[in-house]
Protein backbone atom coordinates (compact mmCIF):
# COMPACT_ATOMS: atom_id res chain seq x y z
CA UNK A 1 0.00 0.00 0.00
CA UNK A 2 2.70 2.02 1.07
CA UNK A 3 4.66 1.38 -1.90
CA UNK A 4 1.93 2.56 -4.14
CA UNK A 5 0.81 5.32 -2.79
CA UNK A 6 4.81 6.13 -3.13
CA UNK A 7 4.61 4.77 -6.68
CA UNK A 8 1.63 6.75 -8.07
CA UNK A 9 3.08 10.45 -8.31
CA UNK A 10 5.39 9.25 -10.41
CA UNK A 11 3.74 7.13 -12.69
CA UNK A 12 1.10 10.10 -13.59
CA UNK A 13 4.24 11.79 -14.36
CA UNK A 14 5.03 9.22 -16.61
CA UNK A 15 1.72 9.21 -18.15
CA UNK A 16 1.52 13.14 -18.92
CA UNK A 17 4.86 12.96 -20.30
CA UNK A 18 3.79 10.09 -22.39
CA UNK A 19 0.56 12.24 -23.19
CA UNK A 20 2.78 15.15 -24.27
CA UNK A 21 4.73 13.24 -26.65
CA UNK A 22 1.39 11.89 -28.69
CA UNK A 23 -0.54 14.98 -28.05
CA UNK A 24 -1.28 14.98 -31.94
CA UNK A 25 -2.69 11.38 -32.17
CA UNK A 26 -4.76 12.30 -29.16
CA UNK A 27 -6.10 15.21 -30.22
CA UNK A 28 -7.06 13.51 -33.49
CA UNK A 29 -8.67 10.35 -31.06
CA UNK A 30 -10.94 13.06 -28.77
CA UNK A 31 -11.66 14.82 -32.58
CA UNK A 32 -13.10 11.60 -33.04
CA UNK A 33 -15.88 11.99 -31.04
CA UNK A 34 -18.04 13.74 -33.02
CA UNK A 35 -21.42 11.47 -32.04
CA UNK A 36 -22.70 14.24 -29.83
CA UNK A 37 -21.91 16.78 -32.55
CA UNK A 38 -23.79 15.50 -35.41
CA UNK A 39 -26.61 14.72 -33.05
CA UNK A 40 -26.53 18.28 -31.82
CA UNK A 41 -27.11 19.12 -35.54
CA UNK A 42 -30.05 16.78 -36.11
CA UNK A 43 -31.43 18.20 -32.48
CA UNK A 44 -31.48 21.79 -32.58
CA UNK A 45 -32.60 21.44 -36.11
CA UNK A 46 -35.56 19.59 -35.05
CA UNK A 47 -36.05 21.80 -32.22
CA UNK A 48 -35.56 25.23 -33.97
CA UNK A 49 -39.08 24.04 -36.24
CA UNK A 50 -41.04 23.56 -32.64
CA UNK A 51 -39.62 22.44 -29.12
CA UNK A 52 -39.23 18.33 -28.63
CA UNK A 53 -41.41 17.77 -25.87
CA UNK A 54 -39.71 19.72 -23.06
CA UNK A 55 -36.35 20.44 -24.78
CA UNK A 56 -36.27 24.03 -26.43
CA UNK A 57 -32.60 24.49 -28.70
CA UNK A 58 -30.95 25.75 -26.20
CA UNK A 59 -31.57 22.24 -23.76
CA UNK A 60 -29.97 20.34 -26.89
CA UNK A 61 -27.07 22.48 -27.03
CA UNK A 62 -26.33 22.28 -23.39
CA UNK A 63 -26.62 18.36 -23.02
CA UNK A 64 -24.46 17.70 -26.70
CA UNK A 65 -21.87 19.99 -25.34
CA UNK A 66 -21.87 18.92 -21.91
CA UNK A 67 -21.88 15.34 -22.55
CA UNK A 68 -18.55 16.17 -25.02
CA UNK A 69 -16.53 17.38 -22.33
CA UNK A 70 -17.61 14.79 -19.84
CA UNK A 71 -16.97 12.24 -22.82
CA UNK A 72 -14.08 13.43 -23.64
CA UNK A 73 -12.27 13.74 -19.90
CA UNK A 74 -13.61 10.95 -18.76
CA UNK A 75 -12.43 8.52 -21.39
CA UNK A 76 -9.94 6.35 -21.46
CA UNK A 77 -8.14 3.52 -23.82
CA UNK A 78 -7.41 1.15 -21.47
CA UNK A 79 -9.29 -1.39 -22.62
CA UNK A 80 -7.41 -1.36 -26.29
CA UNK A 81 -4.32 -1.14 -24.07
CA UNK A 82 -4.80 -4.21 -21.99
CA UNK A 83 -6.02 -6.62 -24.74
CA UNK A 84 -2.83 -5.80 -27.09
CA UNK A 85 -0.48 -5.63 -24.45
CA UNK A 86 -2.15 -9.66 -23.57
CA UNK A 87 -2.01 -10.26 -27.36
CA UNK A 88 1.50 -9.60 -27.70
CA UNK A 89 2.67 -10.73 -24.47
CA UNK A 90 4.26 -7.53 -23.33
CA UNK A 91 1.22 -7.65 -19.82
CA UNK A 92 4.41 -9.86 -18.83
CA UNK A 93 7.13 -7.39 -18.28
CA UNK A 94 4.22 -5.50 -16.45
CA UNK A 95 3.51 -7.93 -13.95
CA UNK A 96 7.21 -7.96 -13.14
CA UNK A 97 6.92 -4.52 -11.41
CA UNK A 98 6.49 -4.44 -8.09
CA UNK A 99 3.14 -2.75 -7.68
CA UNK A 100 -0.28 -3.86 -9.18
CA UNK A 101 -0.44 -3.88 -13.12
CA UNK A 102 -3.62 -1.35 -12.02
CA UNK A 103 -1.56 1.00 -10.61
CA UNK A 104 0.46 1.56 -14.04
CA UNK A 105 -2.12 1.83 -15.99
CA UNK A 106 -4.10 4.55 -14.13
CA UNK A 107 -0.81 6.68 -13.56
CA UNK A 108 -0.79 6.41 -17.43
CA UNK A 109 -4.53 7.60 -17.99
CA UNK A 110 -4.42 10.14 -15.05
CA UNK A 111 -1.73 11.50 -16.78
CA UNK A 112 -3.47 12.28 -19.94
CA UNK A 113 -6.50 13.81 -18.40
CA UNK A 114 -4.67 17.79 -17.82
CA UNK A 115 -3.99 17.36 -21.84
CA UNK A 116 -7.66 16.34 -22.54
CA UNK A 117 -9.24 19.15 -19.93
CA UNK A 118 -7.08 21.80 -22.29
CA UNK A 119 -9.13 20.18 -25.38
CA UNK A 120 -12.18 20.50 -24.20
CA UNK A 121 -11.75 23.63 -22.89
CA UNK A 122 -12.67 25.61 -26.16
CA UNK A 123 -16.48 23.70 -26.41
CA UNK A 124 -16.95 24.94 -22.76
CA UNK A 125 -16.20 28.68 -24.04
CA UNK A 126 -18.11 27.85 -27.29
CA UNK A 127 -21.01 26.90 -24.58
CA UNK A 128 -20.45 29.65 -22.76
CA UNK A 129 -21.17 31.99 -25.35
CA UNK A 130 -24.51 30.35 -26.51
CA UNK A 131 -27.99 30.09 -25.18
CA UNK A 132 -26.95 27.42 -23.36
CA UNK A 133 -25.17 28.88 -20.62
CA UNK A 134 -28.18 29.92 -19.29
CA UNK A 135 -29.68 26.18 -19.05
CA UNK A 136 -26.52 25.38 -16.83
CA UNK A 137 -26.69 24.83 -13.21
CA UNK A 138 -25.09 28.02 -11.09
CA UNK A 139 -25.73 26.87 -7.10
CA UNK A 140 -22.81 25.69 -5.35
CA UNK A 141 -24.47 22.53 -4.02
CA UNK A 142 -24.72 21.25 -7.54
CA UNK A 143 -21.77 22.52 -9.26
CA UNK A 144 -20.04 20.37 -6.24
CA UNK A 145 -22.28 17.46 -7.19
CA UNK A 146 -21.08 18.01 -11.02
CA UNK A 147 -17.66 17.92 -10.04
CA UNK A 148 -18.13 14.83 -8.05
CA UNK A 149 -20.06 13.00 -10.82
CA UNK A 150 -17.51 14.02 -13.00
CA UNK A 151 -14.62 12.41 -10.81
CA UNK A 152 -16.97 8.99 -10.07
CA UNK A 153 -17.98 8.76 -14.10
CA UNK A 154 -13.76 9.03 -14.94
CA UNK A 155 -13.75 6.28 -12.16
CA UNK A 156 -16.20 4.19 -13.67
CA UNK A 157 -14.96 4.55 -16.84
CA UNK A 158 -11.89 3.68 -16.40
CA UNK A 159 -13.21 -0.07 -14.18
CA UNK A 160 -15.75 -1.15 -17.30
CA UNK A 161 -12.62 -0.36 -20.09
CA UNK A 162 -10.61 -2.23 -17.25
CA UNK A 163 -12.95 -5.39 -17.04
CA UNK A 164 -13.42 -5.13 -20.87
CA UNK A 165 -9.67 -5.04 -21.60
CA UNK A 166 -9.30 -7.86 -18.68
CA UNK A 167 -11.28 -10.29 -20.56
CA UNK A 168 -8.74 -10.07 -23.47
CA UNK A 169 -7.33 -13.48 -20.78
CA UNK A 170 -10.26 -15.31 -21.66
CA UNK A 171 -11.04 -14.21 -25.20
CA UNK A 172 -9.18 -14.34 -28.64
CA UNK A 173 -11.10 -11.43 -29.76
CA UNK A 174 -11.85 -9.40 -27.13
CA UNK A 175 -12.03 -5.85 -30.00
CA UNK A 176 -15.46 -7.48 -30.75
CA UNK A 177 -16.64 -7.10 -26.95
CA UNK A 178 -15.40 -4.06 -27.27
CA UNK A 179 -17.67 -2.69 -30.37
CA UNK A 180 -20.87 -4.29 -28.49
CA UNK A 181 -20.44 -2.60 -25.69
CA UNK A 182 -20.25 0.71 -27.14
CA UNK A 183 -22.80 -0.05 -28.85
CA UNK A 184 -24.71 -0.50 -26.01
CA UNK A 185 -22.99 2.08 -23.71
CA UNK A 186 -24.36 4.06 -27.11
CA UNK A 187 -28.07 3.87 -26.22
CA UNK A 188 -27.52 3.14 -22.40
CA UNK A 189 -25.63 6.45 -21.21
CA UNK A 190 -27.68 9.36 -22.79
CA UNK A 191 -24.69 9.31 -25.12
CA UNK A 192 -27.14 8.81 -28.71
CA UNK A 193 -29.90 10.62 -27.03
CA UNK A 194 -31.14 12.12 -23.72
CA UNK A 195 -32.33 9.43 -21.52
CA UNK A 196 -35.94 11.42 -20.82
CA UNK A 197 -36.45 11.04 -24.53
CA UNK A 198 -35.94 7.74 -24.73
CA UNK A 199 -39.13 4.77 -25.39
CA UNK A 200 -40.14 4.18 -21.45
CA UNK A 201 -38.87 0.70 -21.65
CA UNK A 202 -35.81 1.62 -23.06
CA UNK A 203 -35.22 3.77 -20.43
CA UNK A 204 -36.07 0.87 -18.02
CA UNK A 205 -33.54 -1.18 -18.70
CA UNK A 206 -30.88 1.88 -18.54
CA UNK A 207 -32.40 2.74 -14.78
CA UNK A 208 -30.72 -0.70 -13.69
CA UNK A 209 -27.39 -0.59 -15.71
CA UNK A 210 -24.23 1.50 -15.27
CA UNK A 211 -24.08 3.14 -18.80
CA UNK A 212 -26.34 6.36 -17.29
CA UNK A 213 -23.91 7.04 -14.61
CA UNK A 214 -20.97 7.23 -17.03
CA UNK A 215 -22.36 10.20 -19.02
CA UNK A 216 -26.52 10.91 -19.17
CA UNK A 217 -26.79 11.45 -15.38
CA UNK A 218 -23.65 13.48 -14.98
CA UNK A 219 -25.05 15.60 -17.57
CA UNK A 220 -28.35 15.90 -16.64
CA UNK A 221 -27.21 16.90 -13.21
CA UNK A 222 -25.10 19.58 -14.79
CA UNK A 223 -27.93 21.06 -17.32
CA UNK A 224 -29.98 21.34 -14.40
CA UNK A 225 -32.91 18.56 -15.23
CA UNK A 226 -32.64 17.13 -11.57
CA UNK A 227 -33.34 20.16 -9.99
CA UNK A 228 -33.36 18.99 -6.22
CA UNK A 229 -29.97 18.75 -5.07
CA UNK A 230 -31.03 15.72 -2.76
CA UNK A 231 -31.89 13.65 -5.84
CA UNK A 232 -28.60 14.66 -7.48
CA UNK A 233 -26.44 13.31 -4.80
CA UNK A 234 -28.07 9.89 -4.61
CA UNK A 235 -27.48 9.76 -8.58
CA UNK A 236 -23.99 10.84 -7.83
CA UNK A 237 -23.83 7.99 -4.80
CA UNK A 238 -25.35 5.03 -6.74
CA UNK A 239 -22.75 6.12 -9.61
CA UNK A 240 -19.73 5.86 -7.13
CA UNK A 241 -21.13 2.66 -5.61
CA UNK A 242 -21.27 1.52 -9.47
CA UNK A 243 -17.50 2.90 -9.56
CA UNK A 244 -16.08 0.86 -6.57
CA UNK A 245 -17.95 -2.21 -7.66
CA UNK A 246 -16.48 -2.56 -11.31
CA UNK A 247 -13.31 -1.69 -10.43
CA UNK A 248 -13.50 -4.42 -7.65
CA UNK A 249 -15.06 -6.65 -10.63
CA UNK A 250 -12.33 -5.76 -12.92
CA UNK A 251 -9.29 -6.86 -9.94
CA UNK A 252 -11.23 -10.49 -9.61
CA UNK A 253 -10.85 -10.98 -13.71
CA UNK A 254 -7.45 -9.59 -13.89
CA UNK A 255 -6.71 -11.85 -11.43
CA UNK A 256 -8.06 -14.83 -12.58
CA UNK A 257 -7.06 -13.68 -15.96
CA UNK A 258 -3.36 -13.66 -15.10
CA UNK A 259 -3.43 -17.25 -13.51
CA UNK A 260 -5.19 -18.46 -16.44
CA UNK A 261 -2.23 -16.37 -18.83
CA UNK A 262 0.53 -17.75 -16.71
CA UNK A 263 -0.93 -21.44 -16.88
CA UNK A 264 -0.57 -20.98 -20.81
CA UNK A 265 2.31 -18.80 -21.07
CA UNK A 266 4.28 -21.00 -18.49
CA UNK B 1 -5.97 -7.35 -72.37
CA UNK B 2 -5.48 -4.75 -69.23
CA UNK B 3 -8.82 -5.29 -68.27
CA UNK B 4 -9.33 -8.76 -68.13
CA UNK B 5 -5.86 -9.44 -66.37
CA UNK B 6 -6.83 -6.97 -63.65
CA UNK B 7 -10.45 -8.50 -63.80
CA UNK B 8 -8.71 -11.52 -63.33
CA UNK B 9 -6.67 -10.33 -60.07
CA UNK B 10 -9.62 -9.11 -58.83
CA UNK B 11 -11.10 -12.63 -58.54
CA UNK B 12 -7.96 -13.98 -57.12
CA UNK B 13 -7.99 -11.23 -54.77
CA UNK B 14 -11.70 -11.80 -54.06
CA UNK B 15 -11.16 -15.70 -53.50
CA UNK B 16 -7.92 -15.15 -51.28
CA UNK B 17 -10.00 -12.62 -48.72
CA UNK B 18 -12.96 -15.61 -48.77
CA UNK B 19 -10.86 -18.72 -48.01
CA UNK B 20 -9.18 -16.72 -45.16
CA UNK B 21 -13.25 -15.61 -43.73
CA UNK B 22 -13.88 -19.62 -44.45
CA UNK B 23 -11.58 -20.30 -41.47
CA UNK B 24 -13.60 -18.32 -39.28
CA UNK B 25 -17.23 -19.62 -40.33
CA UNK B 26 -18.03 -18.96 -36.69
CA UNK B 27 -17.36 -14.86 -36.87
CA UNK B 28 -20.50 -15.57 -39.97
CA UNK B 29 -22.70 -16.08 -36.85
CA UNK B 30 -21.34 -13.50 -34.54
CA UNK B 31 -21.20 -10.80 -37.45
CA UNK B 32 -24.90 -11.55 -38.40
CA UNK B 33 -26.08 -11.26 -34.85
CA UNK B 34 -23.64 -8.01 -34.75
CA UNK B 35 -25.21 -6.75 -37.91
CA UNK B 36 -28.72 -7.50 -36.50
CA UNK B 37 -28.36 -5.65 -33.42
CA UNK B 38 -26.44 -2.84 -35.12
CA UNK B 39 -29.18 -2.29 -37.82
CA UNK B 40 -31.58 -2.00 -34.42
CA UNK B 41 -29.27 0.34 -32.69
CA UNK B 42 -29.33 2.60 -36.39
CA UNK B 43 -33.32 3.32 -36.06
CA UNK B 44 -33.53 3.80 -32.17
CA UNK B 45 -33.04 7.79 -32.67
CA UNK B 46 -35.34 7.12 -35.93
CA UNK B 47 -38.08 6.03 -34.16
CA UNK B 48 -37.67 8.55 -30.79
CA UNK B 49 -37.63 11.51 -33.55
CA UNK B 50 -41.13 10.62 -35.52
CA UNK B 51 -42.73 9.61 -32.34
CA UNK B 52 -43.09 12.95 -31.98
CA UNK B 53 -42.75 14.34 -35.71
CA UNK B 54 -44.48 13.37 -38.52
CA UNK B 55 -41.93 15.23 -40.89
CA UNK B 56 -38.64 16.63 -39.74
CA UNK B 57 -37.18 19.08 -42.27
CA UNK B 58 -39.85 17.56 -44.91
CA UNK B 59 -38.81 14.07 -45.19
CA UNK B 60 -41.71 11.26 -43.51
CA UNK B 61 -40.51 8.49 -41.26
CA UNK B 62 -40.32 5.95 -44.54
CA UNK B 63 -38.73 8.60 -46.38
CA UNK B 64 -35.94 8.95 -43.71
CA UNK B 65 -35.95 4.62 -43.24
CA UNK B 66 -34.87 4.71 -47.02
CA UNK B 67 -31.65 6.96 -46.52
CA UNK B 68 -31.21 5.21 -43.30
CA UNK B 69 -30.78 2.05 -45.33
CA UNK B 70 -28.81 3.40 -47.75
CA UNK B 71 -26.57 4.53 -45.02
CA UNK B 72 -26.61 0.57 -43.95
CA UNK B 73 -25.87 -0.39 -47.06
CA UNK B 74 -23.02 2.38 -48.18
CA UNK B 75 -21.43 1.46 -44.21
CA UNK B 76 -21.23 -2.61 -44.92
CA UNK B 77 -19.72 -1.93 -48.20
CA UNK B 78 -17.21 0.71 -46.34
CA UNK B 79 -16.86 -2.06 -43.97
CA UNK B 80 -16.65 -4.64 -46.19
CA UNK B 81 -14.70 -3.40 -48.99
CA UNK B 82 -13.00 -0.42 -48.12
CA UNK B 83 -12.14 -0.17 -44.70
CA UNK B 84 -9.86 -3.40 -44.14
CA UNK B 85 -7.76 -2.85 -47.20
CA UNK B 86 -6.68 0.69 -46.74
CA UNK B 87 -6.08 0.08 -42.65
CA UNK B 88 -3.45 -2.80 -44.07
CA UNK B 89 -2.06 -0.36 -46.49
CA UNK B 90 -1.55 2.08 -43.70
CA UNK B 91 0.29 -0.33 -41.58
CA UNK B 92 2.57 -1.56 -44.54
CA UNK B 93 3.21 1.44 -45.23
CA UNK B 94 4.72 1.76 -41.78
CA UNK B 95 6.17 -1.29 -41.43
CA UNK B 96 7.65 -0.72 -44.86
CA UNK B 97 6.40 -4.02 -46.37
CA UNK B 98 4.61 -1.61 -48.87
CA UNK B 99 7.56 -2.28 -51.09
CA UNK B 100 6.50 -5.28 -51.65
CA UNK B 101 3.10 -4.15 -53.64
CA UNK B 102 5.66 -1.79 -55.26
CA UNK B 103 7.80 -5.00 -56.80
CA UNK B 104 4.83 -6.40 -58.01
CA UNK B 105 3.71 -6.19 -62.06
CA UNK B 106 0.51 -4.32 -61.53
CA UNK B 107 -1.32 -0.66 -60.42
CA UNK B 108 -0.43 -0.76 -56.88
CA UNK B 109 -3.90 1.23 -56.17
CA UNK B 110 -5.63 -1.75 -57.41
CA UNK B 111 -3.41 -4.22 -55.44
CA UNK B 112 -3.52 -2.01 -52.17
CA UNK B 113 -7.68 -1.48 -52.91
CA UNK B 114 -8.62 -5.32 -53.23
CA UNK B 115 -6.05 -6.61 -50.78
CA UNK B 116 -8.17 -7.13 -47.90
CA UNK B 117 -12.31 -8.15 -48.16
CA UNK B 118 -14.39 -8.66 -45.11
CA UNK B 119 -17.10 -11.43 -46.57
CA UNK B 120 -19.26 -11.31 -43.40
CA UNK B 121 -20.15 -7.93 -44.38
CA UNK B 122 -22.34 -8.92 -47.19
CA UNK B 123 -24.76 -9.85 -44.03
CA UNK B 124 -24.64 -5.76 -43.29
CA UNK B 125 -25.90 -4.98 -47.03
CA UNK B 126 -28.35 -7.40 -47.14
CA UNK B 127 -29.57 -6.29 -43.85
CA UNK B 128 -29.44 -2.89 -45.56
CA UNK B 129 -31.66 -4.40 -48.41
CA UNK B 130 -34.12 -5.54 -46.06
CA UNK B 131 -34.63 -2.44 -44.49
CA UNK B 132 -34.97 -0.78 -48.04
CA UNK B 133 -37.98 -2.91 -48.98
CA UNK B 134 -39.55 -2.64 -45.60
CA UNK B 135 -39.12 1.18 -45.64
CA UNK B 136 -41.05 1.03 -49.46
CA UNK B 137 -43.70 -0.78 -48.11
CA UNK B 138 -44.66 1.77 -45.52
CA UNK B 139 -44.38 4.01 -47.92
CA UNK B 140 -47.08 2.26 -50.12
CA UNK B 141 -45.24 3.01 -53.14
CA UNK B 142 -42.37 0.80 -55.00
CA UNK B 143 -39.54 2.81 -57.21
CA UNK B 144 -40.39 2.50 -61.25
CA UNK B 145 -37.58 0.98 -63.21
CA UNK B 146 -36.39 4.24 -64.00
CA UNK B 147 -35.93 5.42 -60.32
CA UNK B 148 -34.07 2.14 -59.45
CA UNK B 149 -31.69 2.49 -61.95
CA UNK B 150 -31.34 6.11 -60.89
CA UNK B 151 -30.60 5.20 -57.51
CA UNK B 152 -28.26 2.15 -58.39
CA UNK B 153 -26.21 4.59 -60.64
CA UNK B 154 -26.08 7.71 -58.00
CA UNK B 155 -25.49 5.03 -55.02
CA UNK B 156 -22.24 4.24 -57.73
CA UNK B 157 -21.21 7.14 -57.49
CA UNK B 158 -21.87 8.30 -53.99
CA UNK B 159 -19.15 5.01 -53.13
CA UNK B 160 -17.32 6.48 -56.21
CA UNK B 161 -16.89 9.28 -53.76
CA UNK B 162 -16.34 7.72 -50.79
CA UNK B 163 -13.10 5.62 -51.86
CA UNK B 164 -11.60 8.49 -53.27
CA UNK B 165 -11.95 10.17 -49.94
CA UNK B 166 -10.38 7.03 -48.28
CA UNK B 167 -7.57 6.78 -50.95
CA UNK B 168 -6.80 10.35 -50.65
CA UNK B 169 -6.29 10.14 -46.73
CA UNK B 170 -4.18 6.70 -47.02
CA UNK B 171 -2.16 8.39 -49.31
CA UNK B 172 -1.51 11.16 -46.70
CA UNK B 173 0.25 8.37 -44.70
CA UNK B 174 2.87 8.49 -47.10
CA UNK B 175 3.86 11.73 -45.74
CA UNK B 176 2.62 11.84 -42.15
CA UNK B 177 2.81 8.07 -40.79
CA UNK B 178 0.39 8.06 -38.13
CA UNK B 179 -3.09 8.56 -39.73
CA UNK B 180 -4.68 5.31 -39.52
CA UNK B 181 -6.33 7.67 -36.68
CA UNK B 182 -7.73 10.03 -39.39
CA UNK B 183 -9.58 6.63 -40.84
CA UNK B 184 -11.62 6.44 -38.01
CA UNK B 185 -12.43 10.10 -37.75
CA UNK B 186 -13.86 10.14 -41.25
CA UNK B 187 -15.48 6.75 -40.72
CA UNK B 188 -17.15 8.82 -37.39
CA UNK B 189 -18.19 11.74 -39.67
CA UNK B 190 -19.62 9.50 -42.04
CA UNK B 191 -21.86 8.19 -39.26
CA UNK B 192 -23.81 11.52 -39.88
CA UNK B 193 -25.10 10.15 -43.43
CA UNK B 194 -27.69 8.14 -41.71
CA UNK B 195 -29.64 11.38 -41.64
CA UNK B 196 -31.34 13.07 -44.68
CA UNK B 197 -28.37 15.71 -45.75
CA UNK B 198 -31.32 18.82 -45.38
CA UNK B 199 -31.45 18.00 -42.17
CA UNK B 200 -28.57 19.67 -40.92
CA UNK B 201 -28.15 23.46 -41.20
CA UNK B 202 -25.41 25.88 -40.34
CA UNK B 203 -21.75 24.72 -39.52
CA UNK B 204 -23.19 21.03 -40.19
CA UNK B 205 -24.60 21.63 -44.06
CA UNK B 206 -21.40 23.71 -44.75
CA UNK B 207 -19.02 20.57 -43.69
CA UNK B 208 -21.41 17.86 -44.73
CA UNK B 209 -21.17 19.66 -48.38
CA UNK B 210 -18.02 20.69 -49.17
CA UNK B 211 -15.33 18.76 -46.48
CA UNK B 212 -17.10 15.10 -46.89
CA UNK B 213 -19.95 14.98 -49.13
CA UNK B 214 -22.36 13.23 -47.21
CA UNK B 215 -25.37 13.78 -49.14
CA UNK B 216 -23.58 12.72 -52.45
CA UNK B 217 -23.43 8.56 -50.45
CA UNK B 218 -26.78 8.32 -49.07
CA UNK B 219 -29.32 11.02 -49.76
CA UNK B 220 -28.82 11.86 -53.31
CA UNK B 221 -29.30 7.79 -53.92
CA UNK B 222 -32.31 7.94 -51.61
CA UNK B 223 -33.67 10.69 -53.13
CA UNK B 224 -33.58 9.11 -56.55
CA UNK B 225 -35.13 5.81 -55.70
CA UNK B 226 -37.94 8.22 -54.01
CA UNK B 227 -38.12 10.18 -57.12
CA UNK B 228 -37.53 13.66 -55.70
CA UNK B 229 -34.29 14.26 -57.51
CA UNK B 230 -34.16 16.24 -60.48
CA UNK B 231 -32.08 15.80 -63.56
CA UNK B 232 -29.66 18.51 -63.03
CA UNK B 233 -28.75 17.39 -59.42
CA UNK B 234 -28.30 13.63 -60.64
CA UNK B 235 -26.27 14.72 -63.03
CA UNK B 236 -24.23 16.93 -60.58
CA UNK B 237 -23.89 14.07 -58.22
CA UNK B 238 -22.13 12.42 -61.26
CA UNK B 239 -19.90 15.05 -61.87
CA UNK B 240 -19.11 15.00 -58.51
CA UNK B 241 -17.90 11.71 -58.33
CA UNK B 242 -15.88 11.77 -61.32
CA UNK B 243 -14.30 15.03 -59.62
CA UNK B 244 -13.19 13.35 -56.59
CA UNK B 245 -12.06 10.16 -58.61
CA UNK B 246 -9.71 11.98 -60.31
CA UNK B 247 -8.30 13.98 -57.36
CA UNK B 248 -7.82 10.80 -55.90
CA UNK B 249 -5.88 9.37 -58.62
CA UNK B 250 -3.55 12.26 -58.63
CA UNK B 251 -3.19 12.64 -55.27
CA UNK B 252 -2.61 8.63 -54.54
CA UNK B 253 0.32 9.35 -57.96
CA UNK B 254 1.71 12.26 -56.14
CA UNK B 255 2.02 10.66 -52.74
CA UNK B 256 3.96 7.67 -54.23
CA UNK B 257 6.60 9.68 -55.63
CA UNK B 258 7.35 10.70 -52.71
CA UNK B 259 7.25 7.54 -50.66
CA UNK B 260 10.45 6.80 -48.93
CA UNK B 261 10.64 2.79 -48.75
CA UNK B 262 12.06 0.86 -45.59
CA UNK B 263 15.32 1.20 -46.54
CA UNK B 264 16.11 4.46 -47.76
Amino acid sequence: MMRAARALPTLIRVGMVEAIAYRAEMVVWLLTTTMPLVMLGLWTSVADEAPFRAWATRDFVAYYLVALVVRNLTSNWVAWQISEEVRTGAVSGRLLRPVHPFLGYLGTHLGAVPLRAIAVAPVIAIMMATSARGVLVTDAAHLALVAAAIVGAWLLTFGVFLCLGSLGFFLDKAMGIIEVYFGVFAIMSGYLIPLALLPGWVRAIAQVLPFRSMLGDPVAIAIGRVPDAGDAARLVALQWAWAIGLLALATWLWRTGVRRYEAFGG
Amino acid sequence: MRLGYYARLFGVQARASLTTAMQYRADFLVQGLTSLYWLGWNLVPLLVLYDDRTTVAGWSFGAALVVMAHFVIVRGILEGAINPSLGAVVEQIRSGAFDYTLLRPADAQFLVSTARFAPWRVLDVLGGVGLLIYAFVRLGQAPSPAQLGAGLVLLGAGLAVMYGLWIMIVATAFWVVRMDNLIYLLSSVFDAARWPASVFRGVWKVVFTFVIPLALMTTFPARALLGTVTWQAGIGCLVGALLVSVAARLVWRLALRSYTSASS
